[in-house]
C-alpha cells in the first residue's frame, strides 16, 4: 500500500501497476487530463507536476515542492507526498498569480505546453519572493514550447511576482507528518511488485527475498524502459526514500555524498567545495530531471555520455558499494568495464560516492559541448583536473565523455603533462597525444571529426583561462 | 420558443475586444488552468479501442512473407488488419493517389504502415505491434536528392520558371559567384502529438482528428470505407500546435482508426507515441540548392541560374506545392533581372515530406541570402548594402514568375529598422571587436522577407462561415479554418464583433465541422483569417442586411441605414441594445443565422508557362540578428534581435506579435539546433527529443524587439489586415546569415564560408576552420 496526498487529499492505493507512472495515474484513473503526455520521455515538461515533499531529518515539519516529470515518475515513489497538478491547484475558481500573467501576456498560442508551464512557475513563484531572469530561465529549463518563443512566457513568470497572492492548494495544506506504516510501503499486483523501503536493514532484507529485483532511484533513465519500449518489470525496489543513501556528509578531507540524492539536493551543499561542478551541474537534463535524477544513477547507468562520471574521474572519486555480502570500496576508474558494464554485481548498490576535498592549488575546469545550452547530452564533456607546483604540473587528470564507449582519462594526453611545466608547448604536446588516446564515434550528436577537434580544442581552451585567468566562451559558465 | 430569455442588460458604451484591439487568446484562461481539452483528453467511452500500426524496418523492400500469428494473439488484442481489410481506396493521397494506406507489396521507407492493430489497451496495441515477423527482399534505398536527381527518381517532372535570359546574362556577366548550400528539413514538434478518436454513428463515423484540414479527413476517411460524403463527419476544436504537420498528415490515422470503427462497430482512438510521430509522419523538406549569380560592380543581380533540389520523399503529398513555392521565393524580396529557377521533385526512400510553416518558402529564400552574403565578400562591400541595392523597385518590379511586385515597403522596413537597431553603430563595434579577439568573434545580419500570400492551388482560396445570432444577443460562429494556437478563433470572434459592434465576449467561436461548414480548404498557407474572417464578414454582412430591411420596415424609416455602435443598434432617433433589437426581430420572424462565402480575387498561375499572378500580396518584415561565437568548439549564443514585421493594420497585435516572435524562434531552431538526420539505411536517427533539439527559452535572446509595421494592406482583406503564420518564420534566417558573419570574420570578411543549414556548433567550427585555412592560406601567399 502506498499512501499520498493528490490535490490536497489523501489517496491509499495498492493494487495497482508498479510499472505505472504518475501521469498516466492521473489521465487514466483519476480523470485529471490536465497535465499532458508530449513526449514520455522526460524531454518537454508538458506532464509537469509539483511534488511536496517533508524535508528528510527527525521532526522536520517543512516541505518542499519540486518540479517533476509526472510522465517518468513511478507513482510508486510517490508514498508520503503530495501530488499537486494543474487541475487542483486553484481554490475556489481564483486563479494562481502565475496563470493571471500567462493570460495577460499571451503566454499560451496551441496551449499544449501551458499546464506544465504553469506548474514550474508556480513551483518558482511559491519557492521565493522575488526572481531574476535567470531563475525563470532555470525554471523553464525542462519545459519546451514551439509557438511562443517563449518571450512572454518570461515576462508572464517575472510579473507573476507583482500579482498578489491567494490561496491555492499547496499553501493551504499544513505539513503533514510521515503516514503509519505497518510494512514496507509499496505496490503489488499478482504479477509485479515495487517497494519503496525506508531504511538499508529494509532493503537488505528485500534484496535477499528478491534476488532479481531492479533498483530503481530517481527512475529519470530507468522510467523511459517503461515508457518508450513498453516493457513491464515484475520487481522494483525504490533506494529514494532510504535516509543513509540520501545523507551529505564530510569527515576531515572527505566528502561523502548519498548515491540516492538527487542533484537538486547535492548542488547547494556541493558548492562550499566544488563550485564548478556544481556550475556543470546546473546543465544536467533539466530541472525537473535534476529534482529526481541522482548521481547514483548517472554513475550506475554507465552511458558513455553521463555528464557526471567524467567530472567525478576528474576529481578522482571513488564509489562505496553494498550488498547483502558486505560492502566495498572502489576507485571510479576501476568501476567501467566496458559499454554499460560496471563493476556492481547483482543486488549490490552504490552506496555512496567518496570525494576528497580539493586541495588548495587545484584548478578544476569542466566544458559540456551540445548541440543545445540545456537538457542536451554532450557530444563532448571535458573534465580537467590541476595542481600546480610552481610552474610545474604536479597533478593532472583529463576525463571525457561521449569519446569512447565509457567515460575515461586520456591517458596519453596526461602523460605529457605531469611532471611538465604548464606551457603552451607541453599543452599542444598533450593535445595531440588526445588523437591516441581517443578515436571517437560518429552519431547523431556530432562526428567523429568534430569530437576530437573539440576534446582538443577544449585542452587549449582551458589552457588559455589558467594561463591568462579568464574566461573563455559563450556562456557565464560551463 | 415560447418565451424568449430576459434581455442581460447591456448598457451603452463602446465594445471591448473589436478588430485592432490586443485580446488574450480565446482560450487563455482554459490552457492556463488545463481546461482546454485536446482529443486525448476526452473522457473514453467504454469499449475504445486503442490503435498502433506495425511498420516496415527497412527503407526499400519487397514484403516476402508477412506472419502475424503472435500479433494476434498478445495479450488484448481484438483485431488485426492489412490492406486487404480495406473496403475502399487502398491507395490515398491528399492530391494524387500514391500512397498506399497499408504497405502490401513494396516498401518505401522505415516505418512504412504494413499491418494495424487494434487493443483494449495503449501499452498493448503498442507491445503487440513489435511481435510480427516479416521476411524482406531488401532493396537499395535511394536516399540522396542529388543522385535521385542523377537517376532522374522523381515524384513529379522538373518545373521551371524563367525571366529574360539568364544564360546570355551569365557568359556576359563582369562577375560571378555561385555555390551548393545544404539546407537540412526540420521536425515539426508540435507539443501534441497525431491523434484522433473515431466514434460509430448510425450511418458511418464522427471522427474527432487533431487536423489542420477536416474536410480532407471527411473524404479520405470516406473513401477508405466506401462510404458517401454526407456519412462521415469530422471535427477539430483545437490542436495541441499544427505547423503543417497537420496539413495531411492526421488523415493517415483517421482512415486506419476507421476501418476499426467500420468493422467492430466500436469506438477507436489513436494515438502517435512522440518516436512513432517522428519516425512516420512528414517533415520539412530537406534542400540541396545550387546557385550562380551574375552582378554588376555595385552588386546588382544581372543574372540567377537556381536548381532547387527538394527531397520529397517516397510520394508527392504536397511537393508539388511545396517545391513551386521554394522556387516562388528563390527572389526573396529581390529581383534576380534574367533569371532562370529549376525545381526537382526528388522522389527517396523517406517518409513522405509534407507542409511546414513557410511550405518551401524558407529553403528557398535562405539560397538568396547566402548568394547576397557571397556577393559582399567578393565586392568587400557589407552585406546589408548589397541587399538593399537589390531590393524590388517600381523600375525593377517583375518576380522570375511574372507577378509585377506593387507594393515596395521593404526599404523602408530596412531603414527603420537599421536606426532602431543601430545597426550601423553596432557594424563597427562588431568589426573592432573581432580585429582584437582571437578565440570569440561577433556576427551581424539585418534580413528581409517578402512571403506571397495565398494558396498557389487556385481552388483553394475559398472559405466558409456560419454566423448565429441568439436571442440573448450572443453570436455563434463556425467556419472552415481550425485553431491550432495561431489566434483564428480570437480574430474571426473580434471580426464579427466589429461588424455588430458588440463586446467580444458575446462571441464564440465552436468547433470546425464539416456537418456546419462543407468542402473547406485547409488552414494554411497562413490564409485563415483572411479566408474565413471575410467569409463571417459576409456573413454578417447578410445578417445586418435582414435586420436593416426589419428595421426599415418596422420604425417606417426613410432610407436612413441603422446603425451598429456601443453595443447598440440605433436607428434614427431609436435606439436599444443590440439584445433587446435582437428579440425585437426574432418575434417579428426576421432571419437572424447566415452562411457567408469568400473567395479570393485576381490570382492566377499557369504552370505551363511558368508565369502569372500567384499571390494575392506579400507579407514583408525584417530581422536583425547579432551572435556571439566561440571560435574554439563552434558554440554560439543569440545576443540580440531586432525585427519589424508588417502585418497590414493589426486585428489583434497581441496576437499578431505572438505570431510573429513564435515564427521567428522557430525558424531559429531551423537553422541552428535542429539537425534532422537519416543513417545510410535510410532510417530517421533524430527519433526523439532527446537528439532533437528545439530551442528553449534559454536560447532566445535576451534583447529581443518585435515591433509591427503598421500600414494597410493595400488590397482588400479584411480590415486592411495581413497574413501573419508563416512570414516570421524566415526571419529566422537572419540567425544564420550572423553566425556564416561571424564565421567570415575569422578570414577578415574575406570569403563567406560554407555553412550547411542547421549551422549547429558542429558546422559553425567546420565554417571557422574553413575561415582560418583560408586566411594561412591568403597570408601564406601574401608572403
Amino acid at each position: 500500500m502506498i499512501k499520498f496526498l493528490l490535490n490536497g487529499s489523501w489517496v491509499m492505493e495498492t493494487e495497482l501497476d508498479p510499472n505505472m507512472s504518475v501521469l498516466r495515474y492521473l489521465r487514466t484513473k483519476r480523470g485529471l487530463s490536465g497535465s499532458k503526455e508530449g513526449c514520455a520521455s522526460g524531454d518537454c515538461g508538458a506532464c509537469t507536476v509539483l511534488i511536496g515533499e517533508r524535508s528528510k531529518g527527525n521532526g522536520s515539519q517543512t516541505v518542499k515542492y519540486h518540479a517533476v516529470n509526472s510522465c517518468i515518475t513511478l507513482l510508486g515513489a510517490m508514498h508520503g507526498k503530495h501530488i499537486v497538478t494543474v487541475d487542483g491547484l486553484n481554490i475556489n475558481e481564483e486563479t494562481h498569480p502565475v496563470q493571471q500573467a500567462m493570460i495577460a501576456s499571451h503566454g499560451s498560442q496551441c496551449g499544449f505546453c501551458t499546464p506544465g508551464i504553469v506548474m514550474s512557475l508556480v513551483g518558482l513563484r511559491e519557492s521565493q519572493t522575488s526572481c531574476s531572469r535567470k531563475d525563470v530561465l532555470e525554471s523553464l529549463s525542462g519545459n519546451l514550447c514551439r509557438c511562443t518563443g517563449y518571450r512572454p512566457i518570461i515576462d508572464a513568470a517575472m510579473a507573476s511576482f507583482d500579482v498578489a497572492d491567494n490561496k491555492n492548494i499547496i499553501n493551504t495544506t499544513p505539513a503533514w507528518s510521515a503516514p503509519e506504516q505497518e510494512e514496507v510501503a509499496g505496490l503489488h499486483t499478482v504479477d509485479a511488485d515495487y517497494f519503496s523501503p525506508t531504511s538499508e536493514a529494509e532493503l537488505t532484507e528485500l534484496l535477499t527475498k528478491y534476488p532479481g529485483a531492479r533498483l530503481i532511484a530517481g527512475g529519470t533513465d530507468l522510467a523511459l524502459e517503461i515508457s518508450q519500449n513498453y516493457r513491464s518489470f515484475d520487481c522494483l525496489i525504490s533506494l529514494s526514500d532510504i535516509e543513509e543513501l540520501t545523507e551529505l556528509s564530510e569527515a576531515g578531507n572527505t566528502l561523502y555524498v548519498g548515491a540516492a540524492a538527487t542533484y537538486s539536493q547535492v548542488m547547494p551543499w556541493l558548492k562550499t567545495w566544488y563550485p564548478e561542478v556544481v556550475e556543470l551541474f546546473e546543465r544536467i537534463g533539466s530541472l525537473q530531471i535534476r529534482n529526481r535524477g541522482t548521481v547514483g544513477g548517472n554513475i550506475a547507468n554507465a552511458s558513455p555520455i553521463a555528464d557526471t562520471p567524467p567530472v567525478l574521474l576528474a576529481l578522482d572519486a571513488s564509489l562505496e558499494l553494498a550488498s547483502t555480502a558486505g560492502r566495498r570500496v572502489l576507485s571510479l576508474k576501476d568501476f567501467f568495464l566496458s559499454y554499460k558494464q560496471t563493476q556492481l554485481q547483482n543486488g549490490e548498490y552504490i552506496r555512496r560516492i567518496i570525494l576528497p576535498k580539493p586541495e588548495s592549488n587545484a584548478i578544476v575546469k569542466l566544458y559540456k559541448v551540445s548541440k543545445r545550452y540545456e537538457d542536451d547530452i554532450s557530444a563532448v564533456m571535458a573534465a580537467f583536473y590541476l595542481e600546480l607546483e610552481g610552474a610545474r604540473i604536479k597533478t593532472v587528470r583529463l576525463a571525457f565523455g561521449g569519446m569512447a564507449a565509457v567515460p575515461k582519462y586520456a591517458d596519453h594526453a596526461q602523460t605529457k603533462l605531469v611532471g611538465a611545466e604548464f606551457t603552451e608547448a607541453s599543452v599542444a604536446a598533450a593535445i595531440s597525444a588526445l588523437g591516441e588516446d581517443f578515436a571517437p564515434l560518429s552519431d547523431v550528436r556530432a562526428s567523429s571529426a568534430y569530437r576530437l577537434k573539440t576534446a582538443q580544442n577544449l585542452l587549449r581552451k582551458a589552457y588559455l583561462e589558467i594561463a591568462n585567468n579568464m574566461s573563455l566562451g559563450v556562456f557565464s559558465h560551463a | 420558443m415560447r418565451k424568449l430569455t430576459a434581455v442581460p442588460d447591456t448598457s451603452e458604451h463602446s465594445p471591448e475586444g473589436i478588430a485592432g484591439q490586443s485580446v488574450p487568446h480565446d482560450s487563455a484562461t482554459k490552457h492556463v488552468t488545463g481546461r482546454a481539452e485536446y482529443i486525448d483528453d476526452i473522457a473514453e467511452l467504454p469499449g475504445t479501442l486503442h490503435i498502433a500500426v506495425g511498420g516496415s524496418a527497412h527503407a526499400h523492400a519487397k514484403i516476402k512473407h508477412l506472419n502475424l500469428d503472435a500479433v494476434k494473439s498478445s495479450p488484448g488484442v481484438v483485431c488485426v488488419v492489412t490492406s486487404e481489410d480495406i473496403p475502399g481506396r487502398r491507395i490515398i493521397g491528399p492530391v494524387f493517389h500514391d500512397e498506399l494506406l497499408l504497405a502490401y507489396d513494396e516498401i518505401e521507407y522505415v516505418g512504412q504502415p504494413v499491418f494495424a492493430v487494434a487493443a483494449e489497451s495503449f501499452e498493448q496495441a503498442q507491445r503487440a505491434v513489435k511481435l510480427a515477423l516479416i521476411e524482406y527482399e531488401i532493396l537499395t534505398p535511394l536516399l540522396d536528392v542529388k543522385l535521385a536527381r542523377e537517376q532522374e527518381s522523381y515524384v513529379l517532372p522538373e518545373h521551371v520558371m524563367q525571366r529574360g535570359n539568364a544564360s546570355a546574362a551569365m557568359s556576359s556577366a563582369r562577375h560571378k559567384v555561385h555555390g551548393e548550400l545544404v539546407v537540412r528539413g526540420q521536425e515539426h514538434f508540435y507539443l501534441e502529438g497525431q491523434v484522433c478518436y473515431v466514434t460509430p454513428t448510425e450511418d458511418g463515423v464522427h471522427v474527432l482528428s487533431s487536423s489542420q484540414h477536416p474536410a480532407e479527413v471527411q473524404k479520405m476517411v470516406a473513401e477508405t470505407l466506401a462510404l458517401p460524403l454526407n456519412k462521415v463527419h469530422a471535427e477539430v476544436r483545437r490542436m495541441g500546435g499544427g505547423f503543417g504537420g497537420k496539413e495531411t498528415q492526421a488523415a493517415h490515422l483517421a482512415c486506419v482508426a476507421s476501418i476499426f470503427v467500420n468493422k467492430l462497430r466500436r469506438p477507436a482512438k489513436y494515438r502517435l507515441s512522440r518516436r512513432d510521430d517522428m519516425v512516420v509522419t512528414g517533415k520539412r523538406h530537406d534542400f540541396v540548392n545550387e546557385y550562380e549569380i551574375a552582378f554588376d560592380d555595385q552588386g546588382k543581380i544581372e543574372g540567377t541560374v537556381m536548381s532547387l533540389l527538394g527531397m520529397c520523399g517516397f510520394s508527392v503529398d504536397l511537393s508539388q506545392g511545396i517545391i513551386d513555392r521554394a522556387m516562388f521565393h528563390a527572389d526573396n524580396a529581390y529581383f534576380l533581372n534574367h533569371a532562370k529557377v529549376s525545381g526537382y521533385y526528388c522522389k527517396t526512400h523517406t517518409v513522405s515530406n509534407t507542409a511546414f510553416r513557410g511550405f518551401g518558402g524558407p529553403q528557398g529564400m535562405i539560397t538568396i541570402e547566402a548568394a547576397m552574403d557571397d556577393i559582399a565578400r567578393y565586392l568587400q562591400i557589407d552585406p546589408l548594402t548589397v541587399r538593399k541595392r537589390n531590393l524590388y523597385t517600381a523600375e525593377r518590379d517583375e518576380t522570375h514568375y511574372g507577378q509585377k511586385i506593387e507594393q515596395h515597403n521593404i526599404a523602408e522596413i530596412i531603414a527603420e529598422l537599421e536606426n532602431t537597431s543601430d545597426y550601423w553603430r553596432r557594424r563597427e563595434a562588431i568589426t573592432a571587436f573581432n580585429a582584437s579577439n582571437q578565440y570569440i568573434k561577433k556576427g551581424l545580419a539585418l534580413t528581409p522577407v517578402k512571403f506571397g500570400i495565398s494558396f498557389t492551388s487556385k481552388h483553394l482560396n475559398q472559405a466558409g462561415a456560419l454566423v448565429n445570432v441568439y436571442t440573448d444577443g450572443t453570436i455563434n460562429i463556425n467556419h472552415g479554418g481550425t485553431e491550432m494556437g495561431q489566434g483564428l478563433y480570437t480574430k474571426v470572434a473580434q471580426i464579427v464583433a466589429s461588424e455588430f459592434q458588440v463586446d467580444l465576449n458575446a462571441v464564440m467561436v465552436t468547433s470546425t465541422r464539416t456537418d456546419k461548414i462543407p468542402n473547406t480548404s485547409p488552414t494554411a498557407a497562413s490564409s485563415g483569417t483572411d479566408l474565413n474572417g471575410k467569409a463571417a464578414q459576409v456573413a454578417c454582412g447578410k445578417i445586418k442586411a435582414e435586420m436593416q430591411a426589419f428595421a426599415k420596415r418596422y420604425f417606417n424609416l426613410a432610407d436612413q441605414a441603422i446603425e451598429f455602435a456601443n453595443n447598440q443598434v440605433i436607428m434614427g432617433e431609436n435606439s436599444m441594445s443590440f439584445a433587446e433589437f435582437v428579440q425585437l426581430a426574432y418575434m417579428n420572424r426576421v432571419s437572424l443565422s447566415s452562411t457567408g462565402f469568400y473567395k479570393t480575387p485576381t490570382i492566377h498561375y499557369d504552370r505551363e508557362t511558368g508565369k502569372g499572378k500567384p499571390f494575392f500580396y506579400f507579407a514583408n518584415g525584417a530581422a536583425a540578428a547579432e551572435v556571439t561565437i566561440d571560435t574554439l568548439t563552434g558554440e554560439y549564443r543569440v545576443t540580440r534581435v531586432d525585427i519589424l514585421h508588417d502585418v497590414g493594420r493589426s486585428l489583434s497585435p497581441g496576437i499578431d506579435i505572438g505570431q510573429i516572435e513564435g515564427g521567428f524562434v522557430q525558424g531559429m531552431g531551423w537553422v541552428t539546433s535542429e539537425e534532422l538526420l537519416w543513417n545510410s539505411s535510410g532510417e530517421v536517427i533524430s527519433n526523439s527529443p532527446a537528439n532533437y533539439k528545439i530551442p528553449t527559452a534559454f536560447d532566445i535572446p535576451e534583447i529581443f524587439n518585435v515591433n509591427l509595421y503598421q500600414q494597410d494592406c493595400p488590397v482588400d482583406t479584411v480590415y486592411a489586415s495581413k497574413a501573419v503564420g508563416e512570414p516570421p518564420l524566415m526571419l529566422g534566417i537572419s540567425v544564420w546569415c550572423a553566425l556564416r558573419d561571424a564565421c567570415a570574420s575569422v578570414a577578415d570578411y574575406r570569403i563567406s564560408p560554407d555553412l550547411t543549414v542547421p549551422a549547429t556548433p558542429e558546422q559553425v567550427l567546420f565554417a571557422v576552420e574553413q575561415a582560418k585555412m583560408f586566411k594561412e592560406k591568403d597570408s601564406g601567399q601574401a608572403l
